[in-house]
């Protein structure tokens, strides 16, 4: 179990080394939804009525981008291969650098979506079921993410068709996500999009970081 | 590896390799040619001949008998895909994740000729060429799974990580297919109402069943053989190196 | 295929140089003893084991050297070392983290980032490493490379204090190993 808080502890370091990284996935998220007005028009209850869509496919598409850097320094400087070898099981140390990436890649993506839920005129309400929604959602969106990432590793084309193989599956993710922040908009209940989240959150838990282990296992090979 | 003709019956595990499936898959391949085309056109014949026209719809519905067959099939193809595949990392055997890769494409036409048909369906009925019905809009999104697979395989240069990776993914299709199939049918019910649907065929004659079930196993015959004959194509490819290959081409040149 | 038709037996005390042209398959071989690779025929066993069977036990009592480093180029040499081992599960203190960088000729160098190391000196870190994890078994692939003379003696009493104390080892190496109860193997 230490072994997993030393994988966090280690990742965030690397991270807090390289701030740059992170921030160009906050600065597209933002550049992202700041585009559909611009394309659309600023109609405020039209924006109003997408704001869910839009905001929860631009957290998709940041989530994507920040996946590729996931594995592949550690692909690179042989210290994957080296966790691979540790009596450590790799299951756990890929648990653990799924955890730290959705603490630097997901967590800001939702503190900084209510800030864009007011540009896009929601009300507090729906401003936290967003909240709430993507808190559920960006672990999923990580963890499916990971089996991605693993699965092109140094693979030519990597990043787009990381994109082409995650994208379809992130699709129910999105459906209960907007869906709920929608429905909260429109006065409705979300307690059924919650419980489906909810849902996912656990099945990716219980699969995502095996496959995404045996994936790695592969790459390695 | 080889069996007397007294035992052969017994000894299927003989054709799990490559080199002595290829001469069986070329001997079968016409069979499966036969069957398809005889049920082609006997399917056809039910489809627009037999089967009486539509109260609502009239003649164009017919397209129908090429819409749902093709969804079957491309539904059924990725299940079967995803089987071998998972055989294939399973067991180490070669030819198992030979036969996946050589079935993705076929899946992928498939479910393209489920969304194209789809469309002509949908023209003349609701006057759009696309509608974001439940079933067309998971058969997009299965389209995209078969491409999934076929590029990840295509872009690994080494052949058996492409062949576990490939199955790794085909493998959590799989558990997404029912998933992102359900979540697709609620957006669906949530957003659309009952407007437009897919589902909402017209109410199933005795002949009109047939004809789908005709064109099923079709396309099913037809699924097989040309898997049959892309799998072929690959063993040859990856088993270029092997001295069986090079006597075939010795002798056919 | 690159290779077919081998077997051998490693006792305890005894090292295995594995020899042979560059590209005859030695870095496969010591990765397929590692177990990062499976053979297609054969198996590797330990304590009459297979290593498939219990990977748990095996990956405790073993430590393998690739061509790579290893080492995150952002953390320094110290923090490389200590997580190195808290990963591994058997994490030690910094006070030993820093005499095993310091008997490896690093001290003064253990807090800056190993991205301003030389390479000779970015593999001493990999010996410190070697050091604390107190494996078994040892798969050094090349492990004398970018070396200058005094690490090679380095490395070599770390060896061969290693076997006495009823350790294996098996390298590859372009250079003669000047160390006594050697198996070879020429592939």
């Amino acid at each position: 179990m230490s072994a997993f808080f030393a994988i966090i502890r280690r990742d965030l370091l690397l991270v807090f080394r390289r701030k740059s990284e992170v921030l160009t996935i906050l600065f597209f998220f933002i550049i992202v939804t700041s585009l559909f007005p611009l394309g659309i028009g600023a109609d405020s209850g039209l924006l109003r009525k997408i704001a869910p869509g839009i905001i929860w496919v631009a957290a998709l598409l940041a989530t994507i981008l920040g996946l590729s850097r996931l594995f592949i320094s550690d692909y690179a400087d042989g210290t994957l291969e080296q966790m691979t070898l540790s009596p450590t099981p790799l299951v756990l140390l890929v648990g653990g650098k799924i955890t730290a990436h959705w603490i630097v890649c997901g967590l800001p993506l939702v503190l900084l979506a209510p800030v864009i839920g007011i540009q896009f005129d929601l009300n507090s309400e729906t401003l936290g079921t967003l909240i709430l929604a993507l808190l559920l959602g960006t672990p999923i969106l990580s963890l499916i993410g990971a089996i991605g990432a693993a699965l092109t590793l140094g693979v030519r084309g990597g990043g787009v068709l990381l994109s082409l193989l995650v994208l379809p599956l992130y699709i129910p993710v999105l459906i209960f996500g907007a869906g709920a922040v929608f429905a909260s908009s429109v006065g409705l209940d979300v307690s059924g999009h919650f419980s489906l989240l909810a849902a996912l959150l656990v099945l990716s838990l219980a699969f995502a970081p095996w496959a995404t282990a045996a994936s790695i296992r592969i790459a390695i090979e | 590896m080889y069996s007397s003709p007294r035992n052969r019956l017994m000894n299927w595990f003989s054709f799990s390799s490559p080199a002595t499936f290829y001469p069986l898959a070329g001997k079968l391949i016409p069979l499966f040619w036969v069957l398809a085309t005889l049920l082609g056109v006997a399917g056809l014949w039910i489809s627009f001949f037999v089967a009486p026209a539509d109260a609502v719809q009239g003649q164009g519905y017919r397209i129908i008998f090429v819409h749902v067959p093709a969804s079957w099939m491309s539904m059924f193809i990725y299940m079967v895909m995803a089987a071998w595949a998972a055989i294939g990392l399973i067991f180490n055997t070669r030819l198992s994740a030979m036969m996946a890769q050589a079935l993705a494409p076929t899946g992928a036409l498939m479910a393209f000729l489920s969304l194209w048909t789809g469309a002509f369906w949908g023209k003349p009925m609701w006057g759009a060429w696309w509608v974001w019905d439940a079933r067309l809009t998971s058969e997009l999104i299965l389209l995209f799974l078969f491409l999934g697979f076929i590029a990840l395989q295509a872009s690994i240069d080494d052949v058996r990580r492409a062949d576990k990776a490939g199955a790794i993914l085909a493998l959590v299709g799989i558990v997404n297919v029912p998933i992102i199939y359900f979540s697709v049918k609620w957006w669906n019910t949530l957003h659309q109402g009952s407007s437009v649907s897919m589902t909402k065929a017209p109410a199933m004659a005795h002949t009109m069943l047939w004809g789908m079930l005709l064109m099923a196993l079709c396309f099913w015959m037809y699924s097989i053989a040309i898997a049959l004959m892309r799998v072929r194509v690959i063993i040859l490819e990856r088993e270029s190196h092997s001295d069986w290959v090079k006597n075939l081409k010795a002798l056919q040149s | 295929m690159l290779f077919t038709g081998i077997g051998f037996q490693l006792k305890a005390g005894e090292w295995l140089h594995v020899r042979g042209e560059n590209g005859v398959g030695k870095t496969s071989l010591l990765r397929l003893l590692a177990g990062l690779s499976k053979p297609p025929e054969g198996s590797v066993d330990w304590s009459g084991i297979s290593i498939e069977a219990d990977p748990t036990s095996y990956r405790r009592e073993l430590f393998f050297l690739g061509h790579r480093d290893a080492l995150k180029d952002d953390l320094t040499a110290l923090e490389n070392v200590l997580i190195a081992s808290a990963l591994d599960g058997s994490a030690v203190s910094q006070d030993q983290a820093l005499s095993a960088l310091c008997r490896f000729g690093l001290r003064g160098r253990e807090l800056l980032p190993v991205s301003c190391l030389s390479a000779g000196q970015k593999r001493r870190v990999i010996l410190a490493r070697l050091l604390l994890r107190k494996a078994t078994l040892w798969i050094l692939d090349e492990p004398f490379n970018a070396l200058d003379s005094r690490a090679v003696e380095l490395l070599s009493s770390l060896i061969a204090e290693h076997l006495a104390s009823g350790g294996m080892a098996v390298l590859t190496s372009h250079q003669a190993i000047p160390l006594p109860n050697a198996k070879v193997l020429s592939l």
